[in-house]
């Protein structure tokens, strides 16, 4: 199987196309073994979580309830999931076998989505804590704490989390990088199609750069199927439904706090009560 | 990247006598396989080694697929009909002469002695650079080099375009269409029917396909309902070569009028975009009023709103706005009596 589908250009030079649609079988295989095979394993094979235990001294000033989203960060959220939930069906569905007029939909929900990261990046960079998301020290530490601890080796207990966990961080470094590859090709490839902002021009780049930039949006694409995936499984599953009714009540409980999060890498101040 | 034109490449040849056959040789060689039935926009394509398929399903030997029989005042049509046979048969000369003109208008007298209903429906764009082999949209590609500030792109569409430009080149089609008439489709699933209008399909909706059959089913016939017998029909098809060529726009109406005023109209076109189109705001907006020049000429108008002009095909917008108000407006003087 071919990942990448190439042409002859009209100069007689082999550019590349578009990626082969194989590919959205592959990525969605992919992601279903991942789910089944992370089920079975926790099921059967995971050792429970242990961490350092939190001083209760610190547990005494936990609040019953702690804010960890707010009701613009759920509605920035939201938007983006519908956002790209949009754009996979109507970019693959009539790859599958379910043909409709997808293009003016898609671009509509690229511009959505677009829009959404823009906001989120101010959002994030200027009224949140912009490092809250990405992985630390600690983190990467407590990660091999983890794996070591996970294959029966004697050392310390990994710290509980920040407000984020590891695998939060890491899916939101995933996602950034795929997402801006389809937002960032998606933009130009407007100027292929006939949409009311700009003037068509085909020629805005070479037969190989463009070549290039659908095969990137491709890749980044049905690399979004698995991802998405997971992220629906994760959101579901039993262990992190708590994070999930988060993401739509704006907060997760003491005893869900005190389990899995640390107060003092994710200090709960008063306007997080 | 034309290259032997006159020298067919190698495939497996399989000649059905049913279809049955047919759809297990399609069943069995899937995306390999290729059905002829005239072979007159096949050869082109396989001639040229732009489609190279490793088995040719030749359907002139399904018998059953061929002939015109009467169906509860209707017709029903093989798809395998040559169209000299349809544009000969009594019956549609008498009840559905549309139809019969606009295959007569079809390319030339050798070429409907061998080339089928089914096939005129269901042939391939025109358009030559895919025509040529470039790997465009219509041919998995990610580009219409109709559709570039350079193009030439004189026969392209003016409607409906999305990404694509090709249109439809049929000249059956869009009487089918203005008779209501419905194509019968087999495949692994059994019979279905669709409506002549939603059997052709836009770049919109399939970038890679004119109609809605999939490669596993094949157009076993056309079934023409008695709806628009006797009707007043009009047909008019504009071309290049007035001996043989592709329609740059034709027009297809039947029209039932009493009082000089229009009671029922079905008018579609071809030429203008990928699939042949039902003008349906023409109709509504004509339904009641009289069949003359003042109504043509605003059915003219409204036939074009949407239209968009490419680098050198903006003629098609007063072609096909004068193309409707004839048919409207002069359907009792331009009545084809074969």
């Amino acid at each position: 199987m071919e990942i990448i589908e190439f042409a002859r250009s009209p100069w007689g030079q082999d550019v590349p196309i578009h990626i082969s649609f194989t590919l959205i079988w592959v990525c969605g295989i992919a992601g279903l073994a991942f789910l089944i095979g992370h089920a079975i394993y926790v099921k059967f094979m995971a050792k429970p979580e242990e961490f350092e235990v939190t001083p209760p001294e610190l547990a005494a000033k936990v609040p019953e309830k702690i804010a960890r989203h707010s009701l613009v960060s759920r509605l920035f959220h939201w938007v983006m999931a519908a956002a790209m939930f949009t754009l996979l069906f109507t970019a693959f569905l009539p790859k599958v076998g379910f043909p409709f007029a997808w293009v003016t939909y898609h671009w509509m929900a690229g511009l959505v989505l677009t829009a959404s990261i823009l906001f989120h990046l101010i959002h994030a960079n200027f009224f949140l804590d912009p490092w809250a998301i990405w992985p630390d020290k600690t983190d990467i530490e407590d990660a091999k704490r983890r794996l070591l601890r996970a294959r029966g080796e004697a050392v310390p207990a990994p710290r509980k989390f920040a407000k984020y966990p590891m695998e939060n961080k890491m899916y939101h470094m995933i996602i950034v990088l795929t997402g801006l590859s389809v937002t960032i090709t998606g933009f130009f490839m407007m100027f292929r199609v006939s949409t009311p902002f700009f003037t068509r021009n085909p020629y805005l780049f070479g037969d190989m750069t463009w070549g290039w930039m659908y095969v990137l949006h491709g890749l980044a694409g049905v690399g979004l199927i698995a991802l998405i995936m997971a992220h629906v499984y994760f959101a579901i599953r039993p262990e992190k439904f708590a994070m999930t009714k988060s993401m739509v009540f704006g907060s997760i409980d003491r005893e869900h706090f005190l389990e899995h999060h640390d107060p003092k890498r994710w200090v709960v101040t008063e306007s997080s009560k | 990247m034309a290259v032997i034109r006159d020298v067919m490449p190698a495939f497996e040849l399989f000649q059905p006598a049913t279809t049955d056959d047919a759809l297990a040789l399609l069943a069995k060689y899937g995306s390999d396989a290729w059905v002829l039935a005239g072979g007159l926009d096949s050869f082109d394509w396989l001639k040229d080694r732009i489609k190279r398929p490793k088995v040719v399903v030749d359907m002139s030997q399904a018998s059953g697929l061929r002939g015109i029989k009467e169906v509860n005042g209707g017709l029903e049509i093989g798809a395998m009909t040559t169209l000299t046979e349809v544009v000969r048969h009594p019956l549609v000369k008498e009840h559905f002469s549309l139809l019969a003109e606009g295959a007569e208008l079809a390319a030339s007298p050798q070429i409907r002695n061998q080339g089928t209903i089914g096939g005129n429906v269901s042939q391939d764009t025109r358009c030559w650079y895919y025509r040529s082999g470039w790997k465009c949209y219509r041919a998995g590609g990610n580009i219409c080099f109709a559709d570039t500030p350079t193009a030439i792109n004189r026969e392209h569409a003016i409607l409906d375009a999305d990404r694509c430009v090709a249109v439809n080149p049929s000249d059956s089609a869009p009487a089918l269409i203005a008779l209501d008439a419905q194509m019968v489709i087999r495949g692994p699933g059994g019979e279905r029917v669709v409506n002549a209008q939603d059997y052709f399909v836009g770049p919109d909706i399939n970038i890679m396909r004119m109609t809605v059959l999939k490669p596993n089913e094949l157009l076993t016939a056309i079934r023409i309902p008695g709806t628009w017998g006797g009707a007043k029909f009009y047909f008019e098809k504009i071309r290049d070569r007035q001996v043989w060529d592709f329609p740059l726009v034709n027009v297809a109406a039947a029209m039932k009028v009493s009082g000089g005023k229009i009671d029922q109209i079905r008018i579609a076109v071809n030429g203008v975009a990928a699939r042949p189109l039902r003008l349906t705001a023409v109709e509504s907006a004509v339904i009641g009023k009289p069949a003359d020049a003042a109504t043509g000429e605003m059915a003219g108008k409204i036939a074009i709103q949407g239209a968009v002009a490419l680098r050198f095909n903006a003629y098609k917008i007063p072609l096909l706005r004068n193309l409707v108000k004839r048919a409207i407006g002069g359907v009792q003087e331009a009545a084809w009596k074969s």
